[in-house]
């Protein structure tokens, strides 16, 4: 470290051609066209007649230096000496030599990390920080996502979906997991516990109370301090207040639950994009491994595998076979959590005689 | 698929050093260490690895068992930041302490994250990332996310010392941090031109001149929430732009799809009539796609709303126009506070060809912040405000015109005041007329 105090290159975003496969760089913008020879692997072919081989391998997200410098070897010795990351955490490795690509998968898979996550698969799940590092986690991410994918290990490595399934998870209703095909996320149940003494140190009280959804919060003097207070009969237990004033604690070992969502997909192909909707909530925050989740996105998973048709994503599955026949083939409970009725929610009830029997 | 003994156990996601070099014994981790097992690679393994010569690690996992035991998280924010910048580090102090006060896992009492922008495309060399490691196991856990939701790559763990050394270290050569808190965030563009023979734009070039024209924005936080940019190549979508940004572009083409009717003749060769009219024509959402008697492909090019899914099913067939640009859509964000919104159209088609061109979608990224800074609410992102607002309102506002493709539908309500109908209809009669 120097002496003198050193200030940033604001240089932004690196320019990705330094870190780029050399075959990518010069057929950048002239590729032809893509198929997919085996689950895990991508052969793209360029206008000029060159070929990429990619395979796709899935990691735990967090990579200290061991699993960087074994993955990193592989590349190197096996590859081209160049990586790419998909959004959801996957690596992906190109060669340009057919002849390549077996000892590749073979490397990979004899380190213990799995060949996947192309086509109709159900791909690495997208996931937040969670008890590791988030200030604010009702749940860990990084756990129910390995839990998850040692279960659905197979539905990664082969394409018998229908269609692609994203799953997400995220440790509080703000989702910072995203829409999925599927989406674990905490559902809150109890209003926030404040500890009073403290709001008036911590808190930026006006802010907060523009913060909440349903103008549940007040400011209040309790026990002679300046405070707030929660309408807890209005209080839809969100925790939005909770980040801006960690006194108000909204986690709860016990009340802090799980919901699970259905049919967010990003792709225009077919319908517009859609958000995910709830299917089943109150599932318990249940670590190590999280069995209760678990079962349901299974038990979800199964049915989409024997029911959709080929290209229907979960979303546009369940538009065509309906919410009654969704629930009837998951023997999931329909309650009355189920229906809308945040603004605009009128828009989402069934305005016409089309039932299905 | 049942997990097999590793060829070689040294070289393996399951491979613990028998050495042990960090000072502090291990804590009991019953929890964690059920996440060992199965097929996936595991973090908590990851974790340990690091620990057996990082103290840090030791007690990071020490704080993390507590919280699988008591179902709570322990980490509490606060202020660091390296000199010259005002965000892109996220501290973290941990609140376990014991009856006197003291920290219960005083080596990992401190365990900021590092927020650095990955290259646009998330392109790396092998030699690139050992640096990146080699770097941040000298200043910290040796923890690295690739990538956090954001898209930023996520050096996670080290104390508010060793912070400015690491930034100051991967600053020299050639990385910078991202953003945290109410700024312009770090930005995400798919693989693109690189390598996808659906790429309508050049992806990485529209990233990196969006995101590193507001780099003061990003680095000095002063904006009323957050703003992110995100760019897919074509309407796949593979940036989840439209759900997850505040300002997509989205790759498109405006004249007629490319069709190679050989290729085509020869795919319902391979897979049938049948299954060509199940999986590509019946799919087709404005009802576009007929299959001739002849196997060639009939397309409505008008009536093709570019939802790309008979090119995902046809890729050596169907391809995107050649007249490419891109579409803009605004405001997606998640939940807080309104709820969720989707981004929607503002610009239904903008050549990105000439450096002008560049720059113009570069104003229009100034303009829309500009007006948004004025007038948001504090914790507005710009979809919210255009809810609050109205589109007509906030168009103004960026000046641009109303435009048909900026909805689903048109009004249903009567309650609205029209008195200036005429003049409406007449700026619309000559934007026509200008064409």
């Amino acid at each position: 470290m120097s002496d003198k105090p050193s200030f940033p290159i604001e240089s932004g975003v690196p320019d990705p051609f330094q870190y780029m496969h050399p075959t990518y760089i010069k057929n950048f913008g002239n590729w032809k066209y893509h198929e997919r020879p085996r689950p895990g692997v991508l052969r793209h072919v360029a206008k000029s007649g060159d070929e990429v081989w990619t395979v796709r391998v899935g990691t735990q997200r967090q990579l200290g230096p061991y699993e960087i410098n074994l993955l990193c070897d592989i590349i190197d010795k096996y590859a081209d000496g160049y990586v790419r990351f998909t959004i959801r955490s996957n690596m992906e490795v190109s060669v340009t030599d057919e002849a390549k690509v077996e000892p590749l998968i073979q490397a990979f898979e004899d380190a213990g990390y799995p060949v996947g996550g192309t086509g109709p698969s159900v791909t690495m799940i997208s996931h937040t920080q969670g008890w590791l590092h988030c200030d604010i986690p009702g749940t860990d991410a990084s756990g129910v996502v390995k839990a998850l994918m040692d279960e659905l290990h197979d539905e990664f490595t082969s394409e018998k979906m229908p269609n692609r399934v994203h799953i997400t998870t995220s440790c509080c209703q703000i989702n910072c997991g995203g829409q999925g095909d599927i989406a674990i996320n905490i559902q809150h149940t109890k209003p926030p516990k404040i500890n009073h003494d403290l709001v008036a140190n911590v808190c930026e009280r006006p802010s907060v109370v523009a913060r909440c959804p349903v103008a549940a919060i007040r400011p209040a003097i309790v026990n002679g301090k300046p405070s707030l207070e929660v309408d807890e009969k209005k209080c839809i237990c969100c925790g939005a207040c909770f980040p801006p004033c960690p006194p108000m604690q909204i986690n709860d070992p016990d009340h802090s639950k799980l919901a699970i969502w259905i049919g967010g997909k990003h792709s225009n192909a077919r319908s517009k994009p859609m958000f995910h909707k709830l299917v089943a909530a109150g599932i318990p925050n249940n670590p190590p491994r999280w069995p209760e989740v678990s079962e349901i996105v299974q038990k979800i998973l199964s049915v989409y595998k024997d029911d959709a048709k080929d290209w229907e994503r979960i979303g546009d599955w369940v538009e065509r076979i309906g919410w009654p026949r969704f629930f009837e083939l998951t023997e999931l409970p329909f309650t009355k959590f189920h229906v809308e009725n945040w603004r605009g929610g009128r828009h989402t009830l069934n305005a016409s005689a089309h039932i299905r029997f | 698929m049942a997990e097999q003994t590793p060829k070689n156990p040294e070289k393996h996601s399951t491979y613990l050093p028998k050495e042990k070099t960090s000072t502090k014994p291990l804590h009991d981790t019953p929890m964690l260490d059920k996440l060992e097992s199965g097929p996936w690679p595991s973090f908590v393994t990851g974790l340990k690895r690091l620990a057996m010569d990082n103290n840090m690690m030791v007690d990071l996992l020490g704080q993390l068992e507590h919280s699988y035991e008591t179902r709570l998280g322990y980490w509490k924010g606060g202020t660091v930041s390296v000199l010259g910048y005002g965000g892109g580090i996220i501290p973290r102090f941990t609140e376990l302490m014991d009856k006197d006060g003291k920290p219960m896992f005083p080596e990992a009492k401190e365990f900021h994250t590092v927020r650095v922008q990955p290259p646009a495309g998330n392109h790396y060399s092998t030699d690139m990332l050992r640096q990146l490691s080699t770097s941040w196991n000298k200043y910290g856990s040796g923890l690295i996310a690739f990538h956090g939701q954001t898209g930023n790559i996520m050096f996670i763990g080290t104390t508010s010392e060793n912070t400015q050394p690491f930034f100051d270290e991967i600053n020299s050569y050639g990385w910078d941090l991202g953003g945290a808190g109410p700024c312009v965030r770090t930005g995400m563009s798919c693989v693109g031109a690189a390598r996808c023979e659906q790429s309508c734009a050049n992806e990485q070039k529209i990233h990196r001149l969006l995101v590193n024209n507001f780099l003061d924005d990003m680095h000095r936080p002063a904006l009323p929430y957050k703003f992110k940019f995100k760019v897919s190549g074509c309407p796949n979508d593979c940036m989840n732009s439209i759900q997850r940004s505040d300002f997509a572009v989205i790759g498109t083409w405006r004249d007629d799809m490319q069709v190679d009717q050989e290729e085509v003749k020869q795919f319902v060769a391979d897979k049938g009539r049948d299954y060509v009219v199940e999986n590509v024509v019946n799919l087709c959402p404005t009802n576009a796609l007929s299959l001739n008697s002849d196997d060639t492909l009939k397309v409505d090019n008008r009536n093709c709303v570019r939802c790309m899914h008979c090119i995902n099913v046809m890729t050596k067939a169907l391809s995107p126009g050649h007249d490419k640009g891109v579409t803009i859509l605004l405001g997606g964000k998640r939940t807080l506070k309104i709820g969720d919104l989707m981004g929607t159209v503002l610009v239904p088609f903008m050549k990105l060809e000439t450096e002008e061109d560049y720059e113009r979608i570069v104003e229009l990224a100034e303009e829309i912040i500009d007006f948004w800074a004025e007038n948001a609410l504090e914790h507005e992102r710009v979809g919210e405000t255009i809810d609050r607002i109205g589109l007509a309102n906030f168009l103004e506002g960026i000046d641009l015109e109303v435009d048909p493709h900026m909805i689903s539908e048109t009004r249903q309500s009567s309650y609205i005041r029209m008195d200036t109908w005429d003049e409406e209809a007449e700026k619309w009669k000559e934007r026509q007329a200008a064409g």
